[in-house]
């Protein structure tokens, strides 16, 4: 073993790590998966740079943050699996501490829309208990840190228009092809 | 106060400086636990860095490894054997008889000229690292030089 890959391996026996990640590729490019001690908490889109997504996650949960594939390697199998159309759902324990309030309580409602299906922003709205906020069920789900994972591909603008996403509109209509939702 | 970097940005960045300096503080067999020790007492320590110079911050904790280290050993000269792979992982790799002399220093200086040539750290940061003044730190360099240009005359 390496004298940097002993020190990871002791810096996570001794718990030290609290902000695990891994890069993975996918269909759409590079991924970067983030995980804490309670489960992933980040999955960040080729489009977005990947140094600066680990500087947030240092400011906003902990700059004890190390490359630890490990820790997303249960994470990456699914991801995979769900690319190649295996996988429906994940089971993974989700770290939700990067979403607030309301918007933690849209992207909770979003995690429930299941594979194949689609909603709706003011579905969202009405789920997490504000039928008229839909324009803030639009900001919760365009910020959301554990995309693909949390389906928010799955939520359309009302008349079925794709919208926006965060990895691109061309790869929200190819995730709702896997899906055979369109 | 600005952020902190995530950590493995530190390790990605000063991991060679660190190596390097370690084994010439303590010599390649010990320099890879004194490794580990420095970064994982770095890793606890770290949401409460503060010191905007991160590099010296870690060259502190290495220096005061190496310091324990030799505490524990009772300062052992490096063994010849060892030399041809210390010259192997010494940044420029230069002869062996130079590091068996830098070996040979007293600590002061050892830790100076280690930081100085294998960290190529400036005095100020040296001086941080060592807390000491940037003076202080060229002194000792100066007089590791010396010493080190008489034995190897």
């Amino acid at each position: 073993m390496s004298v940097v890959a002993e020190f990871i391996d002791r810096a996570e026996r001794e718990g030290l790590i609290e902000v695990a990640y891994a890069e993975m590729d996918s269909p759409f490019g590079p991924l970067l998966l983030a995980a804490t001690e309670s489960g992933l908490v980040r999955v960040a889109f080729d489009g977005e740079v990947h140094d600066e997504v680990l500087g947030d996650l240092a400011g906003e949960i902990s700059p004890r943050v190390l490359e630890l594939p490990g820790r997303l390697d249960d994470a990456r199998r699914q991801l995979d699996r769900y690319f190649e159309g295996r996988l429906r759902d994940f089971s993974l324990p989700l770290d939700w501490q990067l979403s607030h309030g309301f918007r933690r309580k849209v992207l909770r409602a979003t995690a429930r829309v299941p594979y194949g299906a689609t909603s709706t922003y003011s579905d969202m709205a009405a789920e997490a208990g504000s039928p008229r906020a839909y324009r803030a069920a639009g900001t919760a789900l365009a910020t959301n840190p554990i995309p693909i994972v949390v389906p928010c591909h799955r939520i359309l603008r009302s008349g079925g228009v794709i919208g926006n996403y965060g990895g691109g509109p061309e790869m929200k209509e190819k995730l709702l092809h896997l899906e055979g939702a369109i | 106060m600005t952020a902190l970097p995530p950590f493995q940005e530190l390790l990605d960045r000063h991991q060679g400086d660190v190596l390097g300096f370690l084994i010439s503080a303590v010599g390649p067999q010990e320099a890879e636990e004194c490794f580990q020790e420095t970064f994982l007492a770095a890793l606890r320590a770290y949401p409460e860095a503060e010191d905007r110079n991160l590099r010296s911050w870690l060259m502190t904790i290495a220096h005061h490894k190496a310091i324990d280290h030799h505490r524990a050993r009772g300062r052992a000269p490096i063994p010849v054997e060892e030399l041809p792979e210390l010259v192997a992982a010494s940044p420029n790799g230069s002869d062996p008889g130079l590091w068996q002399a830098v070996s040979a220093l007293p600590p002061k200086q050892r830790t100076s000229v280690a930081l100085r040539f294998a960290a190529d750290m400036p005095y100020r940061e040296i001086g941080k690292a060592l807390d000491c003044s940037a003076d202080a730190a060229r002194r000792n360099v100066h007089e590791g030089l010396k010493r080190l240009r008489r034995e190897l005359a």
